[in-house]
């Protein structure tokens, strides 16, 4: 009898330790996700998630430990190599360009693409021209895919925070990523724009893997495969919700009772 | 037809716009470093006229004026990349006049620097078309072949930032890098290379202000620093962030200049920068083409 493959990993967090001074804000952390799986990143206040999230994205450099991409064969990237990599990640609050309009943000989604090079567009080349209409195309179908296409040319402040958010997941979509990284997708979103966002997210499962942080539970619950739950800058539980939901430590952990 | 184009009105207005767009050229190249750098670089004129007078003191040595004119660019281009990357960049997330006493040095340094290398010459720089007024019925009207070509030359280089800026990838990841640096490397923009970049397209921008102000008057390393202060109160009177706002800024005060020197008197002339700039603030003191934004939620 063989034993059937595993689905091979997105990302491997492996050991992961971060200290600021004598402060240990993450320690031996490790989790995974693999392939089309959309994991959540939980925890109370101060558990540590958004230092995580900055570490896999290279904004922080861990003290200790591994950051690995093992369908791409690297580790530890910095930002400006994730969206070549295939990681994309959206900010809490929305991260939009202020003067830029809707469809100019989202056309800034595609810079890891190949073309739009220096000299091409300094010189109004007609490649360059090419690229620049079949990204505007991209762009608009993405929008329109999203459902915000009447918004493409207003400027991010003039539109709704649930529109605005949706702009940001376009923009980080039109980077074609194999992970998707999505800090606090529900904040500041009503309950039609919630389950708006819920059928988004779990429509991206298809051709990606997700993992996101995120405060809102009945949001988070029965939307991802697995949970990894961290408290004090350590991993206290990691597997599936119906699983998590009715594990000690974390309840302790969210309700504050002691083991 | 011929009346209206000699008035007073017309031909200090003309007058005006021909003097407008070297204001509104140097008044750019600010605008460009600061969106992309957040830096007021006052050693720009300077900087203009270094470029400068590299290429047009080989005029008067019998070279072609294009290949000079050429030279001088490619001479701003680099100082601007040099500039960025030996003097700027390791000032970026210090305090912000760290960079401004920087450059305030930069451009004490320049302007002694260009006497010591080239000896003072009083000839005007020859220039490629004729500097003599057009004349109608026994009447002169302001303006010459080379006016035109200054003219041409200021808003041909305007629009061409412009369409870089406005209409091509290069330019959309300028000002995303330049509005937000950590969202733009994420998206995988080398941010660095672009604030590299700016500094090079802006230097090369005061490159050619330099190239105009030098040709048909003799070289000298302070002939920017009045267009400087005038350049610089039109960046802010389009609000810093605005290109078009800091080319409108530079045309008023170049016609209200010539305004002043027509109908009132050359002393006051230096008045129109501070009457534009007062002016502005009274009616919109975030600057006049500076888009409020506001949140909606």
């Amino acid at each position: 009898m063989t034993e059937a493959t595993p689905p091979p990993l997105t990302l491997a967090v492996e050991h992961v330790s971060v200290r600021f001074g004598g402060l240990t804000a993450l320690n031996d952390v490790s989790f995974s996700i693999a392939a089309n799986e959309i994991v959540g990143l939980i925890g109370p206040n101060g558990a540590g998630k958004t230092t995580a999230f900055n570490v896999v994205c290279g904004f922080l450099a861990p003290s200790s430990g591994t950051v690995r991409f093992p369908a791409l064969g690297r580790e530890n990237l910095k930002p400006a190599q994730l969206a070549k990599a295939g990681v994309a990640r959206t900010l809490q609050g929305v991260g939009l360009f202020d003067h830029l309009s809707v469809i100019e943000n989202v056309m800034a989604g595609a810079q890891s693409r190949p073309g739009g090079g220096f000299f091409t567009s300094l010189l109004g080349l007609p490649i360059s021209s090419r690229r620049e209409h079949l990204v505007r195309d991209e762009a608009l179908a993405m929008l329109d895919r999203l459902g915000i296409a009447r918004f493409a040319k207003a400027l991010p402040g003039s539109i709704p925070y649930g529109i605005a958010k949706k702009v940001a997941v376009a923009r980080a979509l039109m980077g074609q990523p194999r992970l998707m990284m999505l800090d606090e997708p529900a904040s500041g979103l009503d309950e039609n724009e919630l389950s708006d966002f819920a059928s988004l997210i779990s429509g991206l499962k298809d051709t990606m893997s997700v993992l996101l942080v995120e405060h809102n539970m009945d949001f988070v619950m029965p939307l991802v495969d697995r949970l990894v739950v961290l408290n004090f800058g350590q991993v206290i539980a990691s597997g599936p919700p119906s699983v998590i939901s009715h594990d000690e430590a974390v309840l302790a952990a969210y309700l504050g009772v002691e083991q | 037809m011929g009346s209206f184009l000699t008035s007073r009105f017309i031909t200090y207005l003309l007058g005006g716009i021909s003097s407008g767009v070297v204001i509104a050229l140097v008044a750019l190249s600010l605008v460009i470093i600061w969106k992309s750098t957040h830096v007021l670089n006052f050693a720009q004129g300077a900087m203009g006229m270094f470029a400068a007078f590299v290429g047009m003191n080989l005029v008067f040595k019998g070279t072609n004026y294009w290949l000079c004119v050429l030279l001088s660019l490619a001479v701003g281009l680099a100082l601007g990349g040099v500039t960025e990357r030996v003097l700027i960049r390791p000032l970026y997330g210090k305090p912000e006049i760290n960079p401004i006493v920087v450059m305030v040095g930069f451009l004490g340094v320049i302007e002694s620097a260009i006497p010591s290398i080239w000896h003072s010459n009083l000839l005007p720089v020859p220039t490629p078309f004729s500097q003599v007024y057009y004349q109608n019925n026994g009447h002169t009207i302001l303006i010459s072949p080379f006016v035109i070509f200054q003219v041409v030359l200021a808003l041909g280089i305007m629009g061409g930032v412009a369409l870089l800026f406005q209409y091509t990838n290069l330019g959309l990841k300028m000002r995303a890098a330049a509005l937000a640096p950590e969202v733009s490397r994420l998206l995988g923009v080398r941010v660095n290379r672009l604030l590299t970049l700016g500094w090079i397209l802006s230097s090369g921008v005061g490159a050619m202000a330099g190239v105009i102000v030098s040709s048909g008057q003799s070289l000298a390393a302070t002939n920017m620093d009045g267009i400087f202060v005038s350049a610089f109160i039109a960046a802010a009177v389009g609000g810093l962030e605005s290109p078009i706002g800091a080319i409108t800024g530079g045309l008023l005060i170049g016609v209200t200049e010539s305004f002043i020197l027509g109908y009132w008197s050359s002393n006051m002339a230096p008045l129109a920068g501070v009457i534009v700039l007062v002016i502005s603030l009274a009616i919109r003191p975030q600057g006049i083409f500076t888009r409020n934004i506001t949140r909606r939620v």
